[in-house]
């Protein structure tokens, strides 16, 4: 408890987890908006527009809280993890600095307009406006999992005799390959996250009996978009992601699939508990073979196991590590299982009053922010023991100066400031949604 | 290189004390200048769709450091610890203020964030200020490249200094100040009726104390680092700063009078452009000085990142910094004019 080194992690951790919450719905919604907004300017019909008014208000509350934590982030690559920034500055400054200038300024430029110029703006500037905050942070999400994916896999760089990074190819480090296919798969997820939220709303108001028209909207636009990327998530992306994995971190691969000895014809574990002390799952449910197949594409394969690697390779949490993996397949598998319901029903004309499917939406749409919070726990948990994958050390890149002291302090600063923080989203949000997609003006 | 990349971080850093500098001085003045609601909707409409970018030059100046000057970014950030975690703080309670204040029509609800907006915008400049300080008087960096500062100690100016002391504090009450009357231009130039005239009855108060804080400042910088001028009559570019600030305080004061408000308001932009600058010209090419041996200070030459990393840096900084200018014309050409307090329910 004393190592300033855990503490370090807690806060990352923490803080970037929390701010993730946000930015997935804003660059989902960014999408879904789009998609109102094209629709309403292609039919002319006004309840398009009107669905489009309502998520842009929830739009920028969310957008708001994003800003707020996203800043602490990007402070800590100073503050907390000093000696990495200072090895490997030149590299990932480069991705971190363009974020800021491509893509922060064009959102933050844009947003006030799509919020508060719609009566200012001719119908097509202010689509244009949408489109720009859409692209504004979609780039965002690029340039950090660039970064991301220098960390994950690095290229494009050399290593000076007194240690530091710096870049060699530029084109390299930005078409890192890991980064496509990070990048792919997550904001598909973002606009599943956006799907599950406007339908859990549609599901809410038909529920209650309000504004029918727009329930029926969101049910609608919902099932639609979050059957089509749920199945998009999982094969081709999750796939790709996984083979990546595979090829680089095959220790990762490991400790994902609870895997402790090597060999063909690898089983995949559906359900248990790995008992790291032992080497072994407990309780287990295996489909032979599969496991092979998912990772090399056949099912003789060899899937090595943790037992062939050193310890010192080991992830530092294999537990962590296979539950996590296990929460993001086990939900991305039920997450198209509701989407097809719904989209069935749906499309049989049925969904706006079939009550349990209603209540299923209502309540589902925690799902996918537990399997991006889940996906991510994979990616980092599996990239340690290395900061940067086998090139530097986690326990190497932490601020020397920093004492425990200071680091306890502001984690629990960051832990009371964010809960206030996440009861006053909720309530605001809240309201919104009660509100109804009125505004506030036209129904007073 | 060095010099052009410590220019141009310096351009960032200067440009985000211009733009979020007049935010910062509308949530100082908040309380004084707006008394009742509309009013406090009106300064929060003018600051409203402009802090958010604003704030962002913030994020391009720190990244465009990380980028070009990492060991400075990993020595700065990681020794001012506990005061970067303040700035975070506050920076967020005066985002939240702005944005959810208008969200529900309560009073209690409203009064307690046009609190929270002038607090943190009242604390933000002082600490802003403070570490303008410390990075002139100096940090006691040894040969490791890194330092650490607890946040005071005795306030006293030694080589084992607190991050605040009487120097530090000093600057940082001169930004505050500095920072009030700048706000105070920009709502005379946004706002009208009471709003306005407020700020314009403070703003000629607020000046005259920034000219005598100003040179207190000077002089008391001329004691702490008696060195610190020495570049001044060499560098044309210092000159040049010079000229800018001297320029910059006369339109303010010739634009009051005349009552052209934007005059004025760019005159306090260039007045804080070109003390910023000259600040610059003068440590060049010093970035973080150590109190302890000058051969452990950190340089543009020795923090200096690796040549084909800046040189493709370059090819895109220029682009997307056209690009940014493009947008902030355009959003200001888009609010110009006088702000109208909203209806309720709608803008800020
Ligand atoms: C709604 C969310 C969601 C769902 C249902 C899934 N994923 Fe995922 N996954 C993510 C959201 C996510 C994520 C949060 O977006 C991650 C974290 C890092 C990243 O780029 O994407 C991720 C990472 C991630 C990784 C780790 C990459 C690494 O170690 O860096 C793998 C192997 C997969 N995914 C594979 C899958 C598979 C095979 C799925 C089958 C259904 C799946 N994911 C569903
Ligand atoms: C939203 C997505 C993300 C989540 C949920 C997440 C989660 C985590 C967690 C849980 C840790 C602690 C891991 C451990 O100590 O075992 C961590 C560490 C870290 N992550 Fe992430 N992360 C995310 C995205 C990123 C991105 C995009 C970057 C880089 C740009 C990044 C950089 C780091 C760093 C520098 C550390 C600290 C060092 C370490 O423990 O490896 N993370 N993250
Ligand atoms: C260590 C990692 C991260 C850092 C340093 C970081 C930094 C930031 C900062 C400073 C902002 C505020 C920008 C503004 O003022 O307008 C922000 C917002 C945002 N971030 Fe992050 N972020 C991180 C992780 C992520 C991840 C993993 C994603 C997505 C893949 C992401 C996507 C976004 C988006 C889309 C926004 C826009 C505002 C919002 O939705 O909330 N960020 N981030």
């Amino acid at each position: 408890m004393g190592d300033p080194l855990f503490w370090h992690r807690l806060q990352f951790g923490f803080t970037i987890t929390y701010h993730y919450l946000f930015p997935q719905l804003t660059m989902g919604l960014a999408f879904i908006i789009v998609v109102l907004k094209a629709l309403g300017l292609k039919t002319g019909e006004a309840r398009y527009m009107e669905a489009a008014r309502f998520w842009i208000r929830i739009f920028g509350i969310n957008f708001a809280v994003g800003v707020v934590t996203g800043i602490p982030m990007e402070f800590q690559f100073g503050t907390n993890w000093a000696e990495f920034s200072r090895i490997s500055g030149g590299v990932i400054g480069q991705s971190l600095a363009m974020e800021g200038m491509f893509a922060f300024f064009l959102e933050s430029s844009f947003l006030g307009l799509l919020v508060w110029g719609e009566k200012k703006l001719s119908p097509r500037a202010h689509f244009g406006a949408a489109i720009a905050l859409w692209i504004g942070s979609w780039l965002s999400g690029y340039f950090i999992i660039v970064t991301n994916a220098f960390m994950q896999h690095p290229v494009g760089y050399t290593v000076t005799p007194e240690g530091i990074f710096q870049l060699t190819s530029f084109w390299a480090f930005i078409l890192n390959p890991w980064a496509f296919a990070q990048y792919a798969h997550n904001m598909l997820a973002t606009v599943v996250t956006g799907s599950f939220v406007v339908a859990a709303v549609g599901a809410f108001w038909a529920l209650k009996g309000l504004y029918p028209e727009q329930a029926r909207l969101n049910l609608k636009v919902g099932v639609i978009l979050g059957f089509i990327f749920s199945v998009l998530l999982a094969f081709p992306t999750g796939d790709i992601a996984g083979k990546m994995v595979a090829k680089y971190q095959p220790v990762s691969l490991a400790a994902m699939e609870g895997r402790f000895d090597s060999g063909p014809f690898a089983d995949l574990v559906m359900v248990g508990q790995p008992n790291v002390a032992e080497a072994r799952i407990d309780n287990p449910i295996r489909v032979p073979a599969v496991l092979s197949f998912l990772a090399y594409g056949s099912f003789s394969a060899n899937v090595k196991g943790l037992k062939d690697f050193p310890r010192d390779q080991w992830p530092t949490s294999i537990e962590m590590l296979y539950y996590a993996y296990h929460i993001m397949v086990g939900l991305g598998t039920l997450l198209i299982l509701i989407m097809a319901i719904g989209l069935l029903l749906s499309w049989k004309g049925r969904l706006a009053t079939a009550r349990p499917m209603l209540w299923v939406l209502m309540l589902a749409f925690p799902f996918p922010y537990i399997a991006t919070t889940a996906g991510w726990a994979v990616a980092e948990f599996g990239r340690q023991p290395w900061l940067i994958y086998g090139l530097l050390r986690t326990a190497k890149g932490a601020s020397p100066t920093v004492h425990s002291g200071a680091t306890i302090f502001t984690s629990l600063g960051f832990a009371g400031i964010y809960l206030v923080l996440g009861f006053l989203f909720l309530y605001l949000i809240g309201r919104e949604v009660a509100h109804g997609p009125a505004s506030h003006t036209q129904k007073a | 290189m060095e010099m052009l990349w410590f220019w141009l971080v310096s351009v960032l850093m200067a440009i985000y004390v211009v733009m979020d500098g007049f935010d910062f001085g509308a949530g100082i003045l908040h309380l004084f200048v707006a008394k009742t609601n509309e009013e406090r909707r009106e300064v929060l409409g003018a600051v409203g769709p402009l802090w958010d970018g604003n704030e962002v030059w913030l994020l391009a100046g720190g990244g465009s450091l990380f980028l070009a000057f990492p060991k400075v970014l990993a020595a700065g950030f990681s020794g001012f610890y506990l005061a970067l975690f303040l700035v975070l703080w506050f920076l967020l309670l005066r985002a939240i203020s702005i944005e959810f204040r208008s969200h529900v029509q309560d009073v209690l609800w409203r009064q307690l964030w046009d609190a929270g907006f002038s607090v943190a915008s009242i604390v933000l400049p002082v600490l802003l200020g403070a570490a303008l300080g410390n990075v002139l008087r100096g940090v006691p960096l040894d040969a490791s490249g890194y330092f650490s500062l607890p946040l005071w100690t005795h306030f006293w100016v030694t080589p084992w200094p607190g991050i605040l002391d009487w120097y530090t504090v000093l600057i940082g009450v001169f930004a505050l100040v500095t920072m009030a009357a700048h706000g105070s231009l920009f709502l005379a130039w946004k706002t009208q009726g009471p709003v306005h005239d407020r700020s314009v009855a403070l703003s000629m108060k607020l000046w005259g104390a920034v000219v005598v804080i100003w040179l207190v400042a000077t002089v008391a910088s001329f004691g702490v680092t008696p060195g610190l001028f020495q570049n001044l009559p060499r560098s044309p570019l210092a000159w040049l700063a010079v000229i800018i600030f001297v320029a910059g305080l006369v339109s303010v004061f010739v634009g009051v009078r005349r009552q052209k408000y934007l005059m004025a308001f760019l005159g306090s932009g260039a007045f804080i452009l070109g003390i910023l600058a000259a600040t610059a010209a003068c440590v060049y090419p010093v970035m973080l000085k150590s109190t302890l041996d000058p051969a452990y200070s950190l340089t543009a030459q020795n923090a200096l990142a690796g040549r084909i990393g800046l040189n493709a840096a370059l090819g895109w900084w220029f682009i997307a910094f056209v690009i940014v200018l493009g947008y902030y014309t355009y959003l200001f050409r888009f609010h110009r004019g006088k702000v109208k307090a909203a209806a309720e329910g709608e803008g800020y």
